[in-house]
Parts: C-alpha cells; structure tokens; sequence
C-alpha cells in the first residue's frame, strides 16, 4: 500500500512518531516485489499468514490421508502425460509397432496407443506405471485413511459432514479407478467391461435401455472408450477435486483432532506450525511419497497389458480379476447364489447379480457416510470432539469396524477363491462355500473377540493405574511374606489411561408423564435406549482419583501387612545392598 | 468432553504424589469422592526435551551435512535422469539382482527420477526434524458454531432483506418460478439420455446363429449356417471330431479372413459377443439329457460360450468331468445335464445350439438358439 489513505498532520510526526506504518503490506513488500505486487491487489498477505502460522498435531496417523492426498496429485499429473500419447478409440488399427509378439494383429487403437506408450516412448511406460500404482495407492490410503478416523471416533461432531464428503471421494475413487483401468482395451480389462455390460443389463425393468444407452448400443460398441475415458480425464477428477477441495478446506477451518495426552484439551491443539516445519515435512512427504512411487515403477510391472492381448470378447484368461478395490463386489458376485434368480410373469430378476453388483457398491458407502448419526443416535451427544478416542475406549464402535471390515475382507478375498484354489491345492467350491458361510460368521465373531479385547485391554489400563505396573521385583519382608513391587505412574503416563470420559447408556424416560399419559415418542426413546445399551451396558469406565486413592489405601493392607514406609524401607535396603 | 471443565494446559497441578500421602483418612471408607474430584486433571505439556541438534552445535552442523548430502543426491539423481534419458537406448535391456532383465530406459529413467524426488524428500524432512524449531505450539480452538447474533442475522438478511423481492406476496412469480426452476434441465437431460444409445429392439434376443446380422436394426430370417472354427474359419467335418476334443466355433460369415482381416461382419465384435460357441464329443452313453441327445449329432453338442451369469466367456472345458467352468465368478456347467448350473452364481444353463450335418459332411446349425445367450435382463422372457 504505498499511498497512504490517511496523511497524517504535520504535528502528529513531530511527536516522536516514527516512520509510518504500513500495517497489513509491511511484510508482503520485505518478501519480496512480487508478493507486495500481489498483496496489493489482493490483500492476501493476512489469510497467508494466518495459514503459515496455523499449528498441525504430530500423529503417523495423520500421514494416511496425507498419502492420499499425494498419490492424487501424482495421479492427475501423470495422467496429463498419459493423455499426450492415449488415444481413446477402438477404431481398428494393425500394430506395427515395437513389441513383436502382437506385430500384425488386428487392434483398437486404445490399446495400440497403450503399447506404443510402453514400449515406444521414452520414458512412458515409468509414467504409465507411476500412474497405475499411484492408484493403487490412492486407493488403499483412502481406506486405511478411513480406519483411523473410523476407529479413533475422529468423524464425531462438527466432522460428521465431512465424514460423508470423505465416503463419496471413496466412492469416486474406485469408479475412477475402474473407468482408469478399462482404458487400455487389452482382454483382462474387456472383460471387466463384459461383466460391467452384464451387472447394467441385470438392473430391473430398465437394464437393457441402461445398457444400450451406456453403450451406445449394442455390446462392446465403439463409444464406451471414449466415454469412459471422458469421465475418467474430466468428469471424475472434475468431481475428486472440488469434493477433495471441501474436504482439507474443512480440515483446515476446523482445525485437526488431535490424540489426548498431556497438555492436549478439547480446547486446543498441540502441535507444529505450518511455516516452518509442516512446510517442511508435509511439502518433504510429497516427495518422499512420489519417490517411492517412482521406484515401486521401476522395479515391479504392474498391469503387463502387452501380455494379454488386445480385446476379443469370445476368449478369456484363467485368473480374470479386477484392481484390489473393485474385489469386493467381484467377490460378492461369486458368492451369491443363483437361486437369487427369479422369474414371474415373463419377466427376469436377477438379485444374484444386482445384489452384489448394483445394490452392494452404493450400499456399502451409503452405510459408511450415515454410521456418524447412528452412533450419535445412541449417545444423544452434541458436543464438539477434537480430542480422539483410543479404540479400546470405545469398544462397540471398534468392534462394529472389525466386523465391517471383516464382511469387506470376505467379499475381496472371495474374489481370488480360484487363485487360491490353485496355489493351496484345495476345492473351489469348499472354498466359496466357506466365504459363504464366513460372510455370516465371521463378522459376528470379530465383533465378539474385537469387542472382548477392548474390554480387556480397558480393564488392564484401569489396573496398571490402581495398582501401578508389575516391576517383576518381589521383595520378601524380615517375617518372610513376599510381595512385588509395583512401580508408580508419573502423572504424564497415567494421565492418557484416565482421560477419558465415563460412558453410561441413555436412561429411558417414563412412558407415561406425571398426568398419566402416554408420551407419543416413547417407543423411539425405546429404541434409542436399547441402542445406547447396545454401545454402552459393559463400558469399561475409566479410574477417578477417588477410585485411586481407596485402592491405594485398601492396596497396601493387602499386600504387606507392615505400614507402607517399613515396605519402602526394605527396598531401598534391597536395592543399596545390590549395589 | 473437556467442556465442563476446560483446561489450560499445564497451569493444573497434578494429583499428589502417590509416594505421599493422597488418602484423606480423615474420610475413613467412605465410598465416594473422598473430598477428591470427579475427574483427573490434565497434567499439562510434558517438558521440552533438547535434542542433539539443539544442545551440541556439532551435532546441529552434522545434522547440516547430512540434509545437504540428501539433497545433493537428488540434484545428482535429476542430472543422471537427464543423461540417461538420452543415452539409454529403448531397445537396451538390463539385468537387475532379484527384479529380473528389464527394459534399461526404464529402469533407468525410474531409479534416478526415485533419487531425484526421494532427495528433496528425505531431506526437507530430516532438516525439519533435527534443525527446525520443535517446540511444540498450542492453538485455542472456538466453537464452530456462529454466535447467536450472528444467527439471526443470517436469518434476517435471508428472510427480511429477501423479502424485499416481494416473493412471498406475489405467488403468481413464486409458483411460475418455481416450475421455471423445476423444468429447465429436462431438454438437457433429455438430450443426453435420449441419444446415448439406440434402443434394443430384439437384438439381445438373436444372435448370428438367427440367419446373419443381428444388431438392432437386423431382422435376420434363419438359414441353416456352418460352424466355423475360431479363428482359423474353416468348417468342421464332423468326423474330424473325436471324443473328448472341444472347438471355439463362430457361424459361417461372420469371421472375417484370418490373414488379410476382410470380409465377416460388419459389427464383428459385437456379434462375437453373442455367437461365440463351444463345441464339444461326448461319447453318447454319458449323456443324460435326451434334448441334449436330440440337438447334438452324434454325441457332438453345441453350447453358447457366453456365460449366462455376466457374460463371460465359459473359458475353461475339464474333459474327464464334462464341467465347463467360467474364470469370471466360477460358474460351473454340466455338459452331460444340458449344462445345467451345478455350482455357481449362475442360475440358468447354457443355451444349446441344435446342430446337424449337411451333405458334405459339415457340421450345421439346425436352428438359432432357443432362448437369448448370455447375462439375464428383464424382459428376457
């Protein structure tokens, strides 16, 4: 700002005043020409230097979505290369190109430009595989992303909105991904699409239209490339972007849940600020995550497509399976039975397929993004979180993801029951079978021992602060009673096993009130109780200081019959005389 | 759930030392509080631990060479990638311990670009991990709620200043505008889901097998037609057929020259897509299906290839059980049942195509498929 809107009276300098002061451009102009350039037209020196100054909480944790955050970006870069040499048409070319093997066969040019960009351009195929297994990546640290803020209650009010953002760009993430990986036309990718073309035409009253018009008519067609390829290079990173956008906006307005320890309250957060060491650090993961992106490419082939050949939909290749992320629905399509087929009246349903491939997609995400507002159904709580829960605090939410995730984990595992078959030497079908019965099972079973074990380790941390830890020291007194020695806590070390807070189920109101009439909501009231038991009958609540000091009191009569200083005594005596 | 009792990090004290005497014993057992509050206080920020780096300027300036060393390997990785990148012919392969032989531009290119980025990587994190101040920082946190005035004004401005348009007097305006809203993105809508696609007419329904081209424009009228081995396309002399031994067949016309790719259908892929068959010899005995018998020739039967659950192609024949297995989901056809689903998430079997000999002695579709091959769809029928 260098025309001063107010001059100030000639008096006024006289008085010791020193040079003017240019309040909010001072800073911007010692940066620099530009920035001072930039700050008067915008004024964005104070909103930067908020954000430089905004402190971040330190947890490896925090790092998953930070690795998502990158393989995106590595992703949207590397795929402007990729579009430079891709072209997306199944117009029929004769490749001549460098890869012997397939010289003279007949093939979309989506899949010659593919082979070209592998084995003709320099440099294209490292760029092709960063971009694969970038997605890949993107992919898992999305959902182990999800595990953290899953399992430490991270999504809880204000978060819960951006919980479900979080849920759609999982969403768009895989179906990006998909349309990603349908790109190159080589067989395996084909017959992702056959199986898609066939999940479409399964959908009630009006899947073949569905499928006509997604295909431009009939299958394979000659438009689904170029439209997978339009959502996959502007519809969809059109939508991950501005989602993605939202999503750190609100991180950022927020501010990040941190883990309690000591000196961390809901109140405040504890940590490093942006300039200069999350520059550093964040700006350094970047890196670090591309650089290892970049070597992962260099050493190990991921979606060889020369090998498979260009697509035909007549044959097939044994061992036909999606990315890792689309193995669930896969997965739950080999374990759904055919019965699930119906026909009545000459028309076809076929739940066999639209369950796993229709309905379990969306389904799956939908009960993601709304389990926020069924736990805060159980707990009536509208408070703001920010400090997060230890899993074992929250034991019902922890084993509820278990459970969740074990269901995922049979469905995606399903979805290489024949590779299993073939490398453990046993039955295909003793193996779908078993994932039949598993995906029944084995939630429910997780849920239990997840559930038992968070008690468990709950009861252990009320014990390690009511009785101190095992020191393994036993001491025998003159009388000859023995007892071991319990080491203390320092107050840091026991402050994150009591922090937390006691947890009861919600306490039904009477049905009727005091007038003897029956409340129209008592039946959802009822509901919410049980609910809440559901979540909190058995909780394990933490020691309060009260609870300390009488097990204290109680802990010494037990244990050693003389007063506590005659015990206090003979150790010091035990440890002077090994020394 | 500190907000009934917030607190400002390390001004709480701790509770007494354990080693002194924390019971108020002047309380006996009495079951309670004991005087003692609810809750434990927060202890407050643990003391700052100094490191190497702060406390030995040695250490601060080894700290100073390995950051530099770090990114000195990067600046090195980028100038080799720049070299490389024009040394390494395409055509070079590599050997690397454990990985494999592999194309040398691209191991090379890939290694260096990992040096190049793992460099900057590696060293702006150890820079702000031994040198960068950490001293940790404490920000307050407010509520994310707006405060109650600044609700109302919102509603205000909402209600009152948007009121001024006079929308809520004037229903004429509000209704048509509402409908003007409602209705615009209709043409749109139309427009993209109306031209998409055509529509399917009868096309999922017939195949090559009905007498030729069977798109949804196509009203093929049927003529018996050769089965054609894929992709050499040359007819299938019946004798030539032994027991146990399974053809991947296309009708007659539809494949184009193996050679010089002229000739077939015009929609190869697309007919592909519904006439792939599989022709297969059982001997007779083991047939349990009398339609099986009576559609086949001599213990020669013809089934669709394309799976009925999703359609892939049934890619998989076990000639000792007769099972036909798809690699998709791991439907599993019974060829001496019809094909009849014996394992699976398929529900119906595989469509049979009724075959014959014509005079030379060529195997001949008798009929198109009875029923339309390959996923279900509604009006299937």
């Amino acid at each position: 700002m260098t025309a001063t809107p107010n001059p100030r009276p000639a008096d006024a300098l006289r008085d010791g005043d020193v040079a003017q002061a240019a309040p909010a451009s001072a800073g911007a102009r010692r940066v620099g020409g530009i920035a001072g350039w930039v700050d008067d037209r915008t004024g964005a020196a104070k909103p930067v230097g908020y954000l430089m100054k905004k402190v971040f909480p330190d947890h490896w944790s925090f790092m998953l979505g930070e690795i998502a955050m990158y393989s995106m970006i590595i992703c949207l870069l590397t795929g402007v290369f990729l579009t430079f040499w891709y072209i997306p048409s199944v117009g029929h070319v004769i490749y001549d190109g460098s890869y012997v093997p397939l010289r003279g066969v007949e093939m979309s040019e989506a899949y010659a430009s593919t082979l070209n960009i592998s084995f003709d351009i320099k440099g294209g195929l490292i760029i092709r595989q960063i971009h694969h297994w970038a997605a890949l990546l993107f992919t898992v640290a999305i959902v182990v992303h999800m595990f953290r803020v899953f399992f430490t209650g991270a999504f809880r009010k204000p978060r819960e909105l951006n919980w479900v953002i979080g849920s759609v760009l999982a969403l768009l993430a895989i179906i990006e991904g998909f349309a990603g990986y349908s790109l190159p036309d080589d067989l395996l990718s084909g017959t992702g699409i056959r199986a898609m073309a066939g999940f479409v035409q399964t959908a009630p009253v009006i899947g073949t239209y569905l499928v006509y018009g997604i295909f431009g008519g009939p299958y394979p067609g000659e438009m689904i490339i170029p439209r997978l390829y339009s959502a996959h290079v502007l519809l969809l990173p059109a939508l991950l972007v501005g989602l993605f956008t939202v999503h750190i906006a609100l991180v950022a307005l927020q501010k990040h849940t941190q883990f309690p320890g000591p000196g961390r309250t809901n109140d405040n957060v504890v940590g490093y600020p942006v300039m200069p060491v999350y520059a550093a650090k964040a700006g350094g993961f970047f890196f670090i995550v591309f650089g290892v992106i970049a070597l992962i490419s260099a050493v190990i082939q991921i979606n060889p497509i020369w090998g498979y050949g260009p697509y035909d939909p007549s044959p097939v290749t044994a061992g036909s399976q999606p990315d890792w992320y689309m193995g669930f629905a896969d997965g739950a399509l080999r374990l759904l039975p055919g019965w699930l087929e119906f026909e009545f009246w000459g028309y076809t349903l076929s739940l066999n397929i639209a369950l796993g491939a229709l309905v379990l997609l969306p389904l799956v995400y939908f009960v993601l993004a709304i389990y926020p507002f069924v736990e805060r159904l159980a707990t009536k709580d509208e408070r703001e979180h920010h400090l997060l829960e230890r899993p074992r605090n929250a034991p019902v939410r922890t084993g509820i993801g278990m459970a969740g995730i074990t269901a995922y984990s049979v469905t995606m595992f399903a979805a290489g029951n024949d590779i299993m078959a073939i490398r453990l030497g046993l039955s295909i079908n003793d193996i779908t079978w078993f994932f039949r019965i598993g995906f029944f099972v084995l939630p429910i079973i997780a849920f239990w021992v997840t559930k038992r074990t968070c008690l468990a380790l709950q009861r252990r941390d009320r014990e390690t602060v009511l009785h101190g830890r095992e020191s393994g020291t036993i001491i025998r007194t003159p009388e000859g009673r023995f007892f071991e020695r319990h080491e203390t806590q320092l107050p840091e070390d026991q402050w994150i096993l009591v922090q937390h807070e006691a947890k009861r189920p919600l306490e039904i109101e009477p049905e009727v009130d005091e007038h003897g009439v029956v409340r129209p909501a008592a039946r959802k009231d009822r509901l919410r109780a049980a609910l809440s038991r559901f979540y909190f009958a058995d909780a394990v609540n933490p020691v309060t200081p009260a609870e300390l000091a009488a097990a204290q009191h109680h802990g010494h009569e037990a244990e050693a019959i003389e007063p506590a200083e005659s015990s206090q005594q003979i150790e010091s005596a035990e440890t002077a005389g090994r020394r | 759930m500190n907000e009934q009792d917030p607190h400002t990090p390390g001004t709480e004290v701790g509770r007494p030392d354990p080693a002194g005497d924390p019971v108020r014993l002047d309380q006996g057992h009495v079951e309670g509080t004991g005087g003692l509050p609810e809750r434990f206080t927060n202890p407050g920020l643990p003391t700052h631990v100094q490191r190497m780096a702060d406390v030995d300027e040695k250490a601060a300036d080894r700290a100073e060479k390995q950051v530099a060393a770090l990114f000195g390997i990067s600046i090195v990785g980028t100038l080799l990638f720049i070299v490389l990148y024009f040394a390494v012919d395409l055509r070079q392969t590599v050997f690397i311990p454990g990985v494999g032989t592999m194309n040398a531009s691209h191991a090379a290119l890939g290694v260096t670009l990992a040096f190049s980025l793992l460099g900057i990587g590696l060293g702006a994190v150890h820079w702000a991990k031994t040198l960068m101040p950490d001293h940790e920082v404490v920000e307050e946190r407010h509520p994310m709620r707006a405060s109650d005035e600044d609700r109302a004004e919102a509603v205000r401005v909402v209600t009152e200043e948007g009121g001024t348009s006079q929308i809520s007097r004037r229903p004429l305006i509000k209704y048509t505008l509402g409908g003007a809203l409602g209705l615009f993105a209709l043409p749109l809508g139309i427009q993209v889901a109306g031209s998409l696609g055509e529509m399917p007419r009868a096309s999922l329904s017939q195949t090559w097998w009905n007498g030729g081209p069977s798109g949804p424009h196509d009203e093929p009228e049927f003529t018996p037609l050769r089965l054609m081995k894929d992709p050499e396309n040359v007819p299938i002399l019946a004798s030539d057929v032994t027991i146990g031994s399974v053809y991947h067949v296309m009708p007659e016309g539809l494949l184009p020259d193996p050679v010089t790719y002229e000739g077939g259908a015009e929609h190869l892929l697309e007919e592909k897509a519904k006439a792939a068959v599989l022709l297969m010899r059982l001997d007779p005995t083991v047939i349990r299906s009398q339609k099986e018998l009576d559609w086949g020739f001599e213990g020669i039967v013809a089934y669709s290839k394309i799976c009925t659950h999703v359609g892939c192609p049934v890619g998989l024949y076990e000639q000792q059980t007769h099972h036909l297995l798809c690699p998709c989901h791991q439907s599993t056809f019974d060829v001496t049942q019809d094909c009849k689903v014996i394992f699976g998430p398929a529900k119906r079997p595989l469509p049979q195509l009724p075959i014959s000999v014509d005079d030379e002695g060529y195997l001949v579709s008798t009929a198109p498929f009875a029923e339309a091959v390959g996923p279900s769809f509604w009006e299937r029928g």
